[in-house]
């Protein structure tokens, strides 16, 4: 009888946010579908209403059914017979019931069978999923793939492949094969054009949910071509043949979540989009949603964690008193929770850039964009490309870091097999691998630095906001802060050698991290007072890191690079 | 089959299933302010067994029919966001105060506006807990009944062919239509509310409510005639006033005992690997090992 959504007042708080009115607008065209859609919006207050509701009615299943069916999914996990996927009983009956309750296809247009969600409430829900069972979030979360079809593919295909999203057919994005995981542009599977008909021959490897009806393949269209230039993306339809799974990976979390070896036999499959873009342009699409995704999942896992932890914390009785009384444990606990609201207002703040400009750049293939909106496009896209490395570099490491404490938090008991938190540890495990490790996330995210784009976001619209009457203290923090990182950025680049800046890169990342996530939650405090407290306590924590990362840069000299190399 | 008209009786109950210290009141009656309204789970498992009918065949309709005052019109919106086609509202002040007789002498007459070839409700309601009122009906119709139903197996030359959970094991019968089936807990849970199906019909309000609506919605409810709930008072259906409400109702309450349980219930292990778990489990749980 649990509501993931009603019992935490965190998403809606999300939800609310001023942005929200331009989003919908956007989404909605105005809301023009009114007129002839029973169930289109009329107005804002309509769209957030019905936002609301069906959130409502994700809490419920997360909290009813899937997080009911969690343990004994993570003990069964899929299986493979001959050659196909069998899902976890649970597994099934979590994707029957979501299907039943319409929602796949959240964020398509109407004429897909689509709710026309805009990105935000999207994301909520994948939170809402992940909190309840991670492993599923992931087949869930592959209705992302409609996003891009819906982007690059032809019209014809459009009208073909998404409303089956909607009926219950599922997704899964072929990308990675045995020598091509970080490094895509080394894809080798084949597609060759046979008598006007693509096939496809290889194998791919570590392929979430890879028995799918539908998936989107990476593939090398040109032959002899070596580079992510001669890559094309292909929609193939199981329902065509040809392609078997040769087995399941046996990983360490997210059991339920089936990892895929997959064979193609000439399997037939329709080019998505233009020959040659598959790498260069379509996979970057699909990565930077698949990355919003693991964000929205790995707080999820953050916040059943943190729930955890916290509910051990209370219940444990340990020399006359509850745990949670001692300061070990309390300080644990609140830097849990402020690590997991930080992480979550990142991940809206960027969901909301990611809604902005997808909805432009939707709106373009309509009509032409004002030169204003193009400016708009633009200025969202770059905020939405540079927030999203950040986001699910500090949301994955603080997920873990969070289910790190909540474990320990639980003692001895933690360590055994008899509590959720061991599951939520593993699950969390993974969430700072996949779709771009934190290592590559800092990769992503260091050019935000070194041409200053954060640093203008922080001057330019972070520090110009008013302050909550109280929260000085930690908004002249964030500005020294600022300063350190300005000056550790200047040592870095003034070398002038880019081995140098990659050595640094994480700690100057993760120095502007601390300091946006920070101003993130001051924001958050002058909307609403009980965030006042997570805001001075994230800065504090935040100061602390940053003032070290400094520190490390300012003492450290070009030769001392030298010792660390071991290759 | 040509088609197929299913009526769902449906009750709006106070959640009995978490009852604070306040749930009753001193005078010994259900203290319905401090317990959330909720659709009588049992009513739902009925529904699902509609809804599947529906699914299956052409040419079925679903309606509610439910009983109580105007708020009680939640229940045919949470019924239409699961896909029931409407419902209609029973509600008067006449009706109040009804015991099971009461009621089932009610919704048996309104039951005489309609058409139907299949009416189906839960076993029993959580307030009551009588199990009495799907039985009635049936009497007062002149139906045949089929009680304890877990699953609808099957529809054909005018007869349903179900399966009862009984207590000491399964029973399949077939029964000639029109026929009142109650359902089981046991039955398949209910499907969830559908988020298309909520935004269709969320404004959907049955008169009494719809006074209160004014300006573009009130104007939304002239443009789309679905979203009208149809409400009835006594003087819709065809009734003796003196069997209605507390004149209606012969069961008088004498006292109400509070129940203060002295021990926790005891509780029955199986004997295997799954019950010797399941105990080490709760025990760690509450640190009595461990």
């Amino acid at each position: 009888m649990a509501n993931f959504y009603t019992d935490n007042t965190d998403i809606k708080f999300h939800l609310e946010h001023p942005l929200m009115k331009k989003i919908v607008a956007l989404k909605e065209r105005d809301f023009q579908d009114a007129a002839t859609r029973e169930d289109a919006p009329r107005n804002f207050e309509d769209a957030m209403d019905n936002y609301d509701k069906v959130l409502e009615i994700v809490g419920e299943i997360c909290g009813d059914v899937l997080a009911e069916n969690a343990e004994d999914v993570d003990a069964e996990g899929p299986r493979v017979v001959n050659g196909r996927v069998e899902y976890a009983p649970g597994t099934r009956q979590n994707h029957d019931v979501l299907t039943q309750a319409g929602l796949y296809n959240m964020s398509l247009p109407r004429e897909y069978d689509g709710l026309n969600f805009p990105i935000v409430p999207y994301v909520m829900a994948a939170e809402l999923v992940s909190r309840a069972d991670a492993g599923f979030g992931n087949i869930w979360g592959l209705q992302d793939c409609a996003e891009t079809i819906h982007e690059f593919a032809s019209d014809d295909q459009k009208r073909r492949f998404l409303p089956r999203g909607a009926r219950g057919e599922t997704y899964s994005m072929d990308l990675t094969e045995p020598d091509a995981g970080s490094d895509l542009q080394a894809v080798q599977l084949k597609a060759t054009l046979k008598d006007g008909q693509w096939l496809l021959n290889g194998v791919k490897r570590f392929i979430t949910n890879g028995d799918a009806q539908i998936a989107l393949v990476l593939a090398r269209s040109e032959e002899g071509t070596q580079d992510g230039r001669g890559l094309s993306m292909f929609i193939y339809d199981r329902a065509n043949g040809g392609m078997t799974v040769r087995r399941i990976e046996n990983k360490l979390g997210i059991k339920g979540s089936p990892t895929c070896e997959l064979v193609f036999k000439d399997a037939p499959a329709e080019l998505c989009g233009d020959r040659k873009l598959g790498l260069i342009k379509y996979v970057m699409s699909l990565m930077n949603g698949a990355r919003l995704g693991v964000g929205a999942q790995a707080v999820g896992i953050a916040e059943a964690a943190y729930r955890e932890g916290l509910k051990y914390a209370r219940e444990r009785f340990q020399f006359g008193k509850a745990i949670i009384e001692f300061p070990a444990v309390y300080e644990m606990l609140a830097n849990m929770q402020v690590k997991l609201q930080g992480a979550r207002s990142i991940l809206y703040e960027t969901s909301r850039f990611v809604d902005i400009y997808k909805t432009y750049t939707h709106l373009a293939t309509e009509r032409s964009l004002e030169k204003e909106e193009r400016e708009e496009l633009k200025k969202y896209q770059k905020l939405a490309d540079f927030y999203t490395p950040l986001l699910k570099l500090f949301a994955s490491e603080y997920a873990n870091e969070i289910a790190y404490d909540a474990l320990q938090i639980h003692g001895g008991s933690g360590y055994m097999k008899d509590y959720p938190i061991q599951r939520l540890a593993r699950d969390a495990r993974i969430t700072n691998i996949y779709e771009g490790t934190s290592q590559l996330q800092v990769v992503a995210a260091i050019r935000g630095v070194t041409t200053g784009h954060y640093l203008k976001q922080v001057r330019e619209v972070y520090e110009l906001l008013p302050v909550q009457p109280g929260l000085e203290p930690a908004s002249e923090a964030l500005k020294g802060m600022t300063a350190e990182y300005e000056a550790a950025v200047a040592t870095v680049t003034a070398a002038g050698d880019p081995e140098y800046v990659d050595f640094h890169a994480r700690r100057l990342v993760e120095m502007i991290g601390y300091i946006i996530i920070g101003y993130l939650l001051l924001q958050d405090a002058s909307r609403r007072e009980s965030y006042a407290k997570s805001a001075a306590l994230f800065v504090k924590y935040g100061q602390a890191k940053v003032a070290a990362h400094a520190a490390f840069i300012r003492n450290f000299q070009t030769e001392d690079l030298e010792a660390y190399k071991k290759a | 089959m040509k088609e197929l008209k299913i009526v769902v009786l449906a009750k709006q109950v106070p959640d009995t299933r978490n009852v604070g210290k306040d749930a009753m009141k001193s005078d010994g009656t259900v203290n319905r302010a401090a317990l959330p309204a909720i659709f009588n789970p049992e009513d739902l498992n009925a529904l699902e067994q509609a809804l599947r009918l529906k699914d299956a065949f052409e040419g079925v309709s679903v309606h509610i029919l439910t009983m109580g005052p105007g708020r009680a019109a939640e229940i045919i919106r949470e019924a239409m966001y699961r896909g029931a086609d409407g419902g209609y509202l029973l509600s008067d002040r006449a009706f109040a105060g009804s015991d099971t007789l009461a009621t089932s002498y009610a919704i048996s007459r309104a039951l005489k506006n309609l058409q139907y070839d299949l009416i189906l409700c839960g076993r029993q309601a959580i307030d009551g807990d009588t199990a009495q009122v799907g039985p009635q009906v049936a009497e007062k119709l002149g139906l045949p009944q089929v009680t304890y139903a877990e699953e609808i197996q099957r529809v054909e030359h005018g007869a349903i062919t179900v399966k009862r959970r009984l207590e000491r094991g399964v029973e399949v019968v077939t029964c000639p239509l029109p026929a009142v089936v109650t359902v089981n807990g046991s039955a398949a849970p209910c499907r969830p509310r559908n988020a298309r199906l909520v935004m269709r019909y969320k404004y959907a309000k049955a008169p009494q409510e719809a006074r209160e609506v004014t300006g573009e919605y009130a104007e939304l409810l002239d443009r789309r005639p679905y979203l009208k709930l149809t409400e009835w008072s006594v003087n819709d259906i065809r009734c003796e006033a003196g069997e209605l409400g507390l004149n209606g109702s012969p069961t008088k309450v004498k006292t109400i005992e509070n129940v203060v349980f002295q021990a926790k219930e005891s509780k029955v292990l199986t004997v295997d690997d799954a019950g010797i778990d399941e105990l080490m489990k709760e025990l760690i749980t509450n640190h009595t090992i461990g």
